[in-house]
């Protein structure tokens, strides 16, 4: 199994380890529940070392508007955003952040379980001018939550003028960290990248400020009460990124890439099925597989589950086939867990918005 | 409950002299946060190793077997409440269920504490 560099750290805090995708990960570190509530309400900090760091240098900008659909054109130096790969039929290769440092120069953060199949895509849809080049030495850490920036503020002050999905180079004894303003928990906070035994440093001074180590379980339930999709669960190569609910990042008006043609076609006719999201009116935690039923009719499948530790209920989603469940219809909606039909309500996204505190 | 007053089975759950089924604190610690809890009706009966309550965590859903046979006589209504006392106390407020026992006899045929404190070491790892 692949190891990260904090691997020992995580082995020495006690952490239970899980194969995730090919790497050895904690799952958890004093338990899932108490570490979402940290997220939630204080700060959290995540090994990211196994996702993909990759740069793009030269004719960049032609390349990624041409192999990502979201509109490049619309980043400016030391921002990012959040695009998709797609296959020429519109099927999710998979879903990533692009960055722009200036327009010959782009770091992309794709999925661990992906990293092997997007580093060979880009590369065979790349032209003579463009170099594309994993980084293989670095390590990543995302630290999240409200007093993110207050654990921040020791560390890297440098970087706390950071506005939402903005990137930026920052000097650090003797080496350079990039520190991005974006995560995957609904939170505020960062994301840092550098080379691995500068985050190895890094790591236990972050601890120390205040933040608490957090495992791939809270990471799960954090995302899935945003309604984020995970690669592997939510996209794969067999749904399109409109059934996916992701036309958000889709730019038909940028001008061709890679998957509009077949996009545009299914934009026309209306996606066959589409992502729902439910959640269940009684005891129980849908899962992966567990069967979609409307109106006692088997619709589609749930492709992530879970409780949610925040609204204390079964949420999840998933693909449904929207002639035998159309969006709004009026029906009764079930996830059929161990036998039984629990009875669900669809829910929009995100399940979780963070409550507006007045003084 | 004292453990040492328990009896245990190979699948973690332990049972007292007077019938009262729980989980052993080895497994409460696998199963991880303890998120619901669907305990048995009463008056159902069970055979011994026949699955008998849920249990579900964040990541995973876990059946609990009846430890001996015999037929439900109380529920625990507080772990359906607050499952959390499931991790908290499985030994005292964290039981699951009570149980008349077919033959009480079975229950002898169990692990000790000590017996089962052995089984961990050599089962688990």
């Amino acid at each position: 199994m692949k190891k990260t560099p904090f691997n020992d750290l995580h082995k020495q805090a006690g952490a239970r380890l899980i194969d995730f995708g090919g790497w050895e990960m904690p799952v958890q570190f004093q338990g899932i529940l108490a570490e979402h509530k940290a997220v939630r309400e204080k700060a959290g900090l995540f090994d990211i070392a196994h996702m993909g760091q990759v740069w793009v240098w030269g004719e960049a900008f032609d390349f990624l508007q041409k192999v990502t659909t979201n509109d490049v054109s619309k980043l400016k130096p030391g921002q990012g955003q959040y695009t998709l790969l797609c296959r020429e039929d519109g099927c999710v290769v998979d879903d990533l952040y692009v960055y722009k440092f200036d327009e010959h120069r782009y770091f992309l953060v794709v999925n661990a379980s992906r990293r092997g199949v997007d580093v060979p895509w880009l590369k065979s849809h790349a032209a003579a001018g463009v170099k594309i080049e994993e980084r293989m030495d670095g390590a990543g850490l995302a630290l999240q939550g409200p007093s993110a920036e207050a654990v921040g503020r020791f560390l890297f002050p440098g970087a706390l003028h950071l506005k939402k999905n903005e990137i930026m180079e920052l000097p650090w004894e003797g080496s350079t960290l990039i520190v991005s303003c974006t995560g995957y928990t609904g939170e505020e906070g960062f994301e840092i990248f550098g080379e691995a035994p500068v985050l190895v440093a890094l790591y236990p001074r972050i601890l120390a400020a205040g933040a608490v180590p957090c495992g791939l379980g809270a990471r799960d339930t954090l995302r899935l009460e945003m309604g984020y999709r995970l690669y592997g669960n939510d996209l794969d190569e067999k749904h399109s990124a409109l059934e996916a609910g992701l036309s958000w990042v889709v730019k038909f008006e940028k001008g061709d890439f890679l998957g509009r043609e077949s996009l545009l076609r299914e934009k026309e006719k209306g996606p066959a099925r589409r992502i729902a999201a439910f959640k269940l009116k009684e005891k129980g935690v849908p899962r992966h597989g567990h069967e979609i039923l409307f109106n006692g009719r088997r619709v589609g499948e749930v492709t992530s589950g879970t409780f949610s530790p925040s609204l204390s209920v079964g949420i999840g989603m998933g693909y449904v086939d929207n002639a035998a469940f159309p969006k709004g219809a009026e029906g009764s909606l079930a996830v059929k867990i161990h036998d039984r039909a629990v009875p669900a309500e669809a829910a929009a996204l995100p399940f979780y918005v963070k409550p507006v505190h007045v003084l | 409950m004292n453990p040492n007053d328990l009896r245990f089975t190979k699948t973690h759950e332990w049972i007292a002299a007077d019938g009262t089924v729980g989980i052993s604190d080895h497994a409460q610690h696998e199963i991880t946060d303890v998120v619901f809890v669907d305990p048995p009706k009463e008056g159902k009966t069970f055979k011994a190793e026949e699955p008998a309550c849920a249990v579900e965590s964040v990541k995973a859903a876990f059946d609990i077997y009846a430890p001996v046979a015999g037929v439900v006589t109380a529920a625990n209504k507080d772990v359906a409440a607050n499952p959390a006392l499931v991790n908290q106390s499985p030994y005292e407020k964290g039981w699951l269920y009570k149980l008349t026992m077919t033959s009480p006899s079975d229950r002898d045929k169990l692990m000790t504490h000590a017996q089962y404190q052995e089984f961990l070491k050599t089962a688990t790892h």
